[in-house]
């Protein structure tokens, strides 16, 4: 106990001083290090994976909390003091990540084969963990008639007030377009076009002095709470759990949901290799899973997970068949491809 | 002769002299050289090391010369005009190939999508469909029917451009500069011009809340220096209050008052001196108000050092001698407090420039400084070299800024600016 203190006590002055590499090999001969997204989806995770996991494999485990972005994998990889193991990450990180050989590759005889998890969870270099939404999230007590779709997040005539979206193109440019009458699958073939780009955007002038940007997760349930808005993009398991922690009356609009997945993924070079994918293993039973869904409104990678849930539950998440029956899958391809120039676009026309 | 002599005996003594103190004084200073060694050691490796490090990636451009080393070497003497020969060509064909069995193909995709926006699909189709070597000569005809983008000038220069080892695409790109495909330095195209604008802000909300503190912060610095110690150290601590607390705490109380239904809003409707709510948060205002009310204790301590070292003795010297009050505030106290507006204004000044929390939470879309597009692209896309370019470009204006403060106040400090 004492020992690990003295190790994590070294990490912190390794990280203070990341530019001493030298100081950075304390990291070795350390336990599985696992990374998660914090908050009330890493509680959900310890108690359904972590502490089952270190009580059954009778193996020790760490979990830390980050708040994602590729560059910060590739400092830990690059830099030679990769302090973790095992990392959910964003489909963006994982396809960016994936390309820069920052992950191990997935092998899947260790986790129970590819045919056991859905099909847009398998990738060659992580798997599936949970699959969320995008919805649109209004205060059912403020709002008497409730919004139908995107098209009606841009209408206001018919529902006055400030309304939220995630600053930057990505998901924005896909709702405007939404909003303007291109249908979910269309989608990407529309903004593929200068002219899509040059739609989405008048779209998005309609409201633009009504727009609030929302930079962080936690941020859009607390602008529906405090009234600042009467609409945002969220992630429905903000909703949820602000609806039962909260005691909240937050609905969701699930048609034209942007759907995406988080992965689980290996850093390369992980000297904990095998402890990691025993903890995959573990995390990718269907009966563990559908304990995490059960506890927070996520759906989760493995094909039989859903089976087992009561369908009370069932009908709160993304995967259920009538919430995904109109759903679009955020591209990554496209935003690789895209993401620098059309920021650079969005940020011009907010400045205007 | 004899004079001659004897000053020639002086001037030897003298020289051994010179000498002997000049020896003195280097052992001295060695010495205390080696008492800041391991000081000047840790600022290399912590600071000097990182920065230099930080500036190398704004202008580092290896990427595309270690994915295609063939093709880069083949396309050392095309002139850049029409297309390259067949040698290229294959060049290319078997660098791809090579790549794609190294799993490298997409960091050379990365590098020139951000020079030539589709290159990325580009590359990685044409690695896809490259089934075989093509045979000896159809190289340039096998690419092209794969993708007609390799019939495309600009697609080849893109590629010339990128050989590295360094570049200045980057830097120009943090200026709103780009080169066009004959090499000449030109305007970026509008929808990608943006660094200009958000310097400009980041300077222009930095220079707006420095005044603001200024304004702010005088009288209050004034009060702490005059007022008895009993209740100076009280104000003291309302002064340092803010330190003690966190910053996002700080922020997150600026967005629970200024909220269309906070605290403000509420009090001013209830008063009945607004029917609708002013939009006081999400926009310059509010960011001015936040970041105002975090820096304000780096103006008052500064001023408040400067005035407490002015006697009062001063002022009551010049009104003795018939001097109004202002006319003795403005040519008698002011001028000496000169150093610690200057020293508290350009603390503030420069820790505005960076800021990055707060215009984060409570600004809007078009009030975003600097830093935020430096953390979007450091961790966010990924796109270090021009996350470095914008920080480097930032680092220079910030230098300049001390540079011209320093030859602004020089002089002015022992005698605060007032004429012997």
């Amino acid at each position: 106990m004492l020992k690990r203190k003295i190790g994590k006590i070294a990490l912190g002055f390794a990280a203070a001083f990341s530019a001493s590499a030298a100081l950075a090999t304390v990291a070795q001969a350390r336990d599985l290090t696992v990374v998660s997204w914090g908050g009330a989806y890493q509680d959900a995770q310890k108690k359904v994976y972590f502490e089952p996991f270190k009580k059954t494999a009778g193996i020790a485990m760490n979990d830390e909390s980050w708040d994602g972005g590729v560059g910060v994998l590739r400092a830990k990889v690059q830099g030679g003091a990769a302090t973790w193991d095992v990392v959910q990450v964003e489909s963006d990180e994982l396809a960016v990540g994936c390309e820069e050989g920052l992950f191990e590759k997935m092998d899947y005889s260790r986790i129970g084969g590819e045919a056991a998890y859905i099909p847009p969870s398998v990738n060659a270099c992580g798997v599936g963990a949970i699959l969320y939404d995008f919805v649109l999230g209004y205060d059912k007590d403020k709002l008497k008639d409730a919004p139908s779709g995107w098209a009606d997040f841009f209408d206001t005539k018919k529902i006055p007030g400030k309304r939220a979206l995630r600053q930057g193109p990505k998901t924005t440019l896909e709702i405007a377009l939404m909003a303007d009458g291109v249908a979910p699958k269309d989608v990407y073939k529309v903004l593929a076009t200068d002219e899509g780009v040059e739609r989405a955007f008048k779209k998005l002038d309609t409201i633009k002095g009504d727009i609030v940007w929302w930079k962080a997760g936690a941020q859009p349930p607390q602008l529906l709470a405090s009234g600042e808005v009467v609409m945002t993009s969220v992630y429905n398991g903000r909703i949820d759990t602000a609806n039962k922690n909260e005691k909240k009356n937050f609905g969701m609009v699930w048609d034209g949901a942007l759907f995406t997945l988080d992965s689980w993924v290996i850093l390369k070079g992980s000297p904990n290799k095998d402890a990691a994918y025993k903890f995959l293993d573990f995390a990718g039973k269907a009966e563990n899973q559908s304990k995490l869904s059960e506890n927070i409104a996520y759906g989760t990678s493995n094909k039989d997970a859903a089976g087992r849930l009561a369908p009370a539950v069932l009908k709160d998440l993304p995967t259920a068949p009538d919430n995904i029956k109109n759903a679009v899958e955020i591209n990554e391809g496209f935003w690789l491809e895209n993401i620098d120039r059309l920021t650079e676009r969005f940020n011009k026309w907010a400045a205007k | 002769m004899t004079d001659a002599l004897l000053t020639g005996a002086n001037a030897s003594t003298e020289v051994s002299l010179k000498r002997r103190l000049r020896r003195a004084e280097r052992t001295r200073q060695v010495k205390a050289l080696a008492l800041v060694v391991p000081l000047l050691v840790f600022l290399l490796f912590t600071f000097a090391g990182p920065i230099a490090g930080m500036l190398w990636r704004a202008v580092d451009d290896r990427e595309v010369r270690q994915v295609l080393p063939q093709t880069i070497a083949a396309l050392a003497d095309w002139d850049g005009k029409g297309l390259p020969d067949e040698k290229a060509y294959a060049a290319l064909a078997s660098d791809i190939q090579a790549a794609r069995a190294g799993g490298t193909i997409a960091i050379a995709a990365k590098r020139l999508n951000y020079a030539l926006n589709g290159f990325r699909t580009i590359l990685t189709s044409t690695a896809r469909n490259l089934k075989p070597v093509p045979e000896p000569g159809t190289a340039k005809e096998t690419l092209s029917k794969i993708n007609p983008a390799w019939r495309e000038r600009s697609t080849w220069t893109t590629i010339k451009d990128a050989s590295g080892p360094v570049t200045g695409f980057y830097l120009l790109a943090a200026l709103d500069l780009t080169r066009n495909a004959d090499g000449a330095i030109v305007a970026a195209p509008p929808d990608q011009a943006i660094y200009r604008d958000i310097f400009a802000r980041t300077f222009l909300i930095s220079l707006g809340v420095t005044a603001l503190c200024l304004i702010l912060g005088f009288p209050v610095a004034y009060l702490l220096a005059v007022l008895p110690p009993g209740r100076s150290n009280l104000l003291m601590i309302f002064v340092l209050l803010p330190f003690w607390t966190s910053l996002l705490v700080r922020t997150c109380a600026w967005i629970v008052l200024l909220q269309s239904k906070g605290v403000v809003n509420d009090s001013l409707h209830w008063l009945g001196i607004i029917d609708e709510p002013l939009r006081l948060i999400y926009n310059r205002f509010g960011v001015c108000v936040a970041m105002t009310h975090v820096l304000l204790p780096f103006m008052i301590l500064p001023l408040y050092s400067s005035m407490k070292a002015i006697s009062p003795a001063y002022m009551r010297a010049a009104a003795s001698l018939g001097a109004a009050p202002l006319t003795a505030f403005l040519r008698i106290y002011l001028p000496q407090t000169l150093p610690g507006i200057g020293a508290g204004s350009l603390l503030v000044f420069i820790l505005a420039l960076g800021y990055y929390i707060t215009p984060a939470l409570v600004g809007g879309a078009a009030d975003q400084m600097i830093s935020y597009f430096i953390a979007l692209y450091t961790t966010e896309t990924a796109n270090w070299g021009l996350a470095s370019a914008l920080g480097a470009v930032l680092l220079l204006a910030t230098l300049l800024l001390a540079l011209v403060y320093g030859k602004l106040v020089q002089g002015q400090q022992v005698t605060g600016g007032m004429k012997n």
